[in-house]
């Protein structure tokens, strides 16, 4: 545990992030990492984590060492999508048995690899942790190290047991193990001065493919994407990119740094939600890559066509303005979906009252206060009783979040859209607000809301028997 | 009789399998205003926590000790001490359910050490029942772990009675996990009745049938109280269903005296005669009108359906109860069980129609399930069924690529004949129109039409 504990020590105190940076020196190593409130808690743990960040890699067999209970309950839950191959979809785990426990479960593991290897040949094996094999001290290191040579196959140890903190603490320690042992292990067959690496976006319910187009438009080759529909030999290529886009907050800010400092890819942070978001994204993209050498005239050809798709935007979204002028929406998400997704509705004509910041940095609190003005309605952790209660008494039109909170809104009878990663609609570029503003539209202009509220006639005429016995 | 092997591979692919303390949260969340506690790391919880929000469509109450390393490596008494504090005041429960899982059980916690401690501490906690359940996860899966938790409460909840105070038409019902939340107000309906008064431990009908209440409530939203528990000795019989309740059932008995009938499975038209015939006896009333009209009824959807299922194949993965019920009755249909894969071992596996029953996973049974014509599993069969072209037939959980999971009903007379027509349809809409070819001798077939659909 001495290199986890060292590496978890390292990822803290992560220059690249501003918020870390901000505290004094003696505070730095401390992390962001909250103290957790037994029997108060919610959100996953650093398995968690490191598996959102990593599974989307498609072609790779992700393997879990661990007892059922870490990766039986949760596979296949996702919606990253794949354009090629569905690997990353079939679930891998030791499932340790109480033998494992008692003899040790590193021959077990090094069995797994090897029978993953040869009944599905992936190019590489990403190897997971879990609490149980750290307690019972399987290194796993060494197994990954000693099943690589044996089957000639590139074994990643991802060592991210779920106790060592949270799932954005995962995120950090799944980017560190791709740092370490993927980025840079191989050489493209070509580059061009437009090569680009996307970090920190995975492909949710196809949200890279939004954004796409507009990108091979312009001749920008995506040479990776961190990690939505990427391959494995496109990861390990990565190194060779020329400029990147860190996409989720600071979820991978220490791989985006880290390439930074080791191959001198610069990178800015950007989003692809919402229309302004996403014109400054390809603006940032084609800037880099001019400052690194690209031709002058990308800038002009990406200014064209973030006319052109500004545009097109506002005229699809035109229509629902008036539908949606006035209505008031509820805002719970994390990190930097925050401000950007406020500042689309906002495109949308809708007003939002409140939005959570429990995830965001003081640099994301800062953005949003600016987009929302004096309106501000900042929680840093809304109840659900209190959720409830806004909604109850009608002081939100809909609220956005994540499956977790979906049956606050949907109990109280109130609309409710998934912005979480378990979506199943794409929200991302300028297809994406579109798609988004549609959807919440159809949301509040369901018939159902009108039927649903009406009391059933027995309990309104007892009203109105009531009333009338209080009239005479 | 089937053979039961165990799988001999070294990785399990495609999870059949989830963990015992799982299985022990989903019990505690059928009784009233409670609050399930997995003693373990938050992952623990929040993964099971997110299976159940999927499959039910519902919010889970359900808590976490969010054990540290630092915390795991001392003991975990702060946390569990912590956790029930934070709870009772946030959230005032009136049960707390403590799951074990992999690493506290490691590390070797004496949890009822602990509660001890934590009781004497903290008067706080007394209005509040504290249960304790040992599951590791690295033994036994989903059902083992509801059956542990309903015996533990039978053991710390259920009064003694101290004089004959039997109720001579209260029956405690104790339904297997397979029993849904639509089930459980289907045999609600039958056992009133035939005008006896039954108590489900526990109870998801009253938490987890999808409903909207009043009030926000941030522990379970109905389901069997705990004063309806301490009660049960006061029965006159005990009804288990699914072989997983024997335990519970037995511990019942001992505890109070009250007999105990097992139903191994209440699908299917033997099944429920004898379910019928039982409550008539206990009841002292005749099978009532209703349910000889149902009875007539099942008979009906077993002629008109017989066509579509006879020498059907059908390849089946789930936890040793539902497999049985439902081999069982798919069998008793005239389709032939191809394959049959489960996760821990049971009693009824060596019953079931089958050569062979497997303890294994979703790429055991899809290995196994060429050429078959229908799947039956939960909902992580999709890969599986998509790959091979053959319908997926949901039972069990998860299932969260269907609506009303929690009121798909598979006991009762009714519940059988609606297991007929879905199933049934299915077989139907999968039904191969004739073709030119389809008739035509192998040597004559042009090859562009042999379409491989092997797996890897």
């Amino acid at each position: 545990m001495g290199t986890l504990g060292s590496k978890i020590q390292q990822v803290f105190n992560e220059p690249g992030c501003a918020t870390n940076q901000a505290k004094p020196s003696t505070d730095r190593k401390k992390g962001c990492n909250k103290l957790l409130a037994p029997g108060a808690a919610a959100g996953g743990c650093a398995f968690d984590g490191a598996k959102i960040a990593l599974q989307p890699i498609t072609d790779v067999a992700h393997l879990i060492h661990g007892p059922i209970n870490c990766e039986g309950h949760s596979w296949d839950g996702r919606g990253a999508k794949s354009s090629g191959s569905n690997l990353y979809r079939t679930s891998f785990t030791t499932a340790m048995s109480e033998q494992d426990i008692i003899f040790g479960g590193e021959k077990h593991l090094y069995r797994a690899i090897k029978e993953v290897v040869e009944k599905y040949d992936p190019p590489a094996v990403f190897v997971y942790q879990t609490c149980v094999p750290a307690m019972i001290g399987d290194d796993l290191e060494a197994v990954c190290k000693a099943a690589g040579k044996k089957l000639g196959k590139p074994v990643i140890p991802v060592n991210v047991p779920g106790f060592v903190g949270s799932k954005n603490l995962g995120n950090k320690l799944a980017g560190e193990a791709l740092l370490d042992y993927v980025i840079g292990t191989e050489e493209p067959a070509e580059t061009t001065l437009y090569d680009i690496n996307i970090i920190g976006e995975y492909n949710l319910s196809g949200e890279l493919w939004q954004v796409k187009p507009l990108l091979d438009e312009l001749g920008i080759r995506i040479l990776a994407c961190i990690s939505g529909d990427a391959k494995y030999h496109e990861v390990a290529r990565s190194h060779r990119a020329r400029a990147a886009m860190m996409v989720c907050s600071k979820a991978m800010i220490n791989v985006a740094r880290k390439m930074e400092e080791r191959y001198g890819i610069p990178f800015f942070e950007g989003s692809f939600y919402g229309i302004g978001d996403m014109s400054e994204a390809l603006r940032g993209i084609s800037r880099l890559l001019v400052d690194r050498g690209a031709p002058a005239e990308l800038l002009v050809r990406t200014e064209a066509v973030v006319t052109r798709e500004e545009a097109r935007a506002w005229q699809r979204i035109a229509p629902y303005k008036s539908r949606l002028s006035g209505k008031r929406a509820l805002l719970f998400t994390g990190g930097v979906k925050s401000w950007s997704v406020v500042a689309a509705l906002q495109e949308a004509g809708l007003a939002v009252i409140g939005t959570s910041v429990k995830k965001s940095t003081p640099d994301d609190k800062e953005r949003i206060k600016e987009i929302m003005k004096d309106d501000a309605h900042m929680f840093d952790d809304l109840k659900p009783r209190e959720m409830y209660a806004m909604l109850k008494e009608a002081r939100a039109d809909i609220m956005l979040s994540g499956g977790r909170t979906q049956f606050v809104a949907l109990k109280a009878k109130m609309p409710w859209l998934d912005i979480n990663q378990e979506r199943h609609h794409a929200y991302a570029g300028y297809e994406g607000i579109v798609a988004l503003v549609n959807e919440i539209d159809k949301a509040l202009s369901n018939p159902i809301w009108e039927q649903i509220r009406k009391p059933a006639p027995w309990e309104f005429s007892a009203i109105q028997e009531m009333r009338s016995i209080h009239i005479a | 009789m089937a053979r039961v092997t165990i799988g001999k591979k070294h990785c399990t692919v495609n999870p059949l399998k989830m963990s015992p303390s799982i299985g022990a949260a989903l019990a505690f969340l059928g009784v009233d205003n409670s609050m399930p506690l997995l003693h373990g790391s938050q992952g623990c919880t929040s993964f099971g926590l997110v299976l159940f929000v999927r499959h039910f469509r519902e919010a889970i109450p359900m808590q976490t000790t969010a054990m540290s390393e630092v915390a795991t490596v001392l003991g975990g008494l702060d946390n569990v001490e912590q956790a029930l504090v934070n709870i009772a005041s946030r959230t005032k429960p009136s049960l707390i359910g403590i799951c074990t899982t992999g690493i506290s059980e490691i590390k070797g916690d004496d949890l009822k050490g602990f509660l001890k401690l934590i009781r004497v501490n903290h008067p706080e906690l007394d209005p509040i029942a504290l249960v304790d359940v040992s599951t590791p996860d690295f033994e036994g899966a989903f059902q083992d772990g509801w059956a542990s938790a309903v015996t533990r409460m039978i053991e710390e909840l259920v009064e003694i009675p101290l004089r004959e105070g039997t109720h001579s038409r209260r029956v405690n019902v104790l339904p297997g996990c397979h029993i849904t939340a639509g089930d459980i107000e289907e045999l609600r309906d039958i056992f009133e009745s035939f005008s006896l008064d039954p108590v489900f431990l526990p109870d998801l009908s009253g938490s987890l049938d999808g409903h909207v209440p009043e009030e926000f409530t941030p522990t379970t939203l109905g389901g069997i109280s705990v004063t309806q528990i301490q009660r049960m000795g006061s029965a006159c019989w005990t009804v288990a269903i699914g072989e997983q309740m024997r335990g519970a059932a037995i511990t019942l008995e001992h505890r109070t005296n009250v007999p105990y009938k097992l139903f191994d499975r209440l699908t299917g038209l033997a099944a429920n005669d004898a379910l019928m015939e039982f409550l008539s006896e206990i009841g002292g009333v005749p099978v009532p009108k209703k349910y000889r009209r149902q009875r007539s009824q099942l008979i009906d959807a077993m002629l008109d359906g017989h066509f579509y299922f006879g020498g059907k194949r059908v390849a089946i993965a789930a936890e040793p109860d539902l497999l049985s019920a439902t081999s069982h009755w798919l069998h008793e249909m005239g389709c032939e069980i191809q394959v049959a894969v489960t996760t821990t071992s049971s009693p009824v596996l060596e019953k079931i129609p089958v050569e062979e029953v497997l303890l294994g996973d979703l790429e055991d049974l899809e290995t196994r399930a060429m050429g078959a014509d229908l799947i039956v599993t939960h909902s992580h069969g999709r890969q599986a069924a998509e790959r091979l072209r053959i319908p997926l037939f949901h039972i069990g959980i998860p299932v969260f690529d269907r609506l009303g999971a929690s009121q798909q009903l598979s006991v009762g007379y009714r519940g059988t004949r609606d297991m007929i027509f879905s199933v049934g349809n299915t077989f139907m809409n999968s039904a191969h129109e004739p073709t030119p070819e389809t008739w035509m001798p192998p040597h004559q077939v042009p090859q562009d039409l042999v379409t491989l659909d092997l797996p890897q």
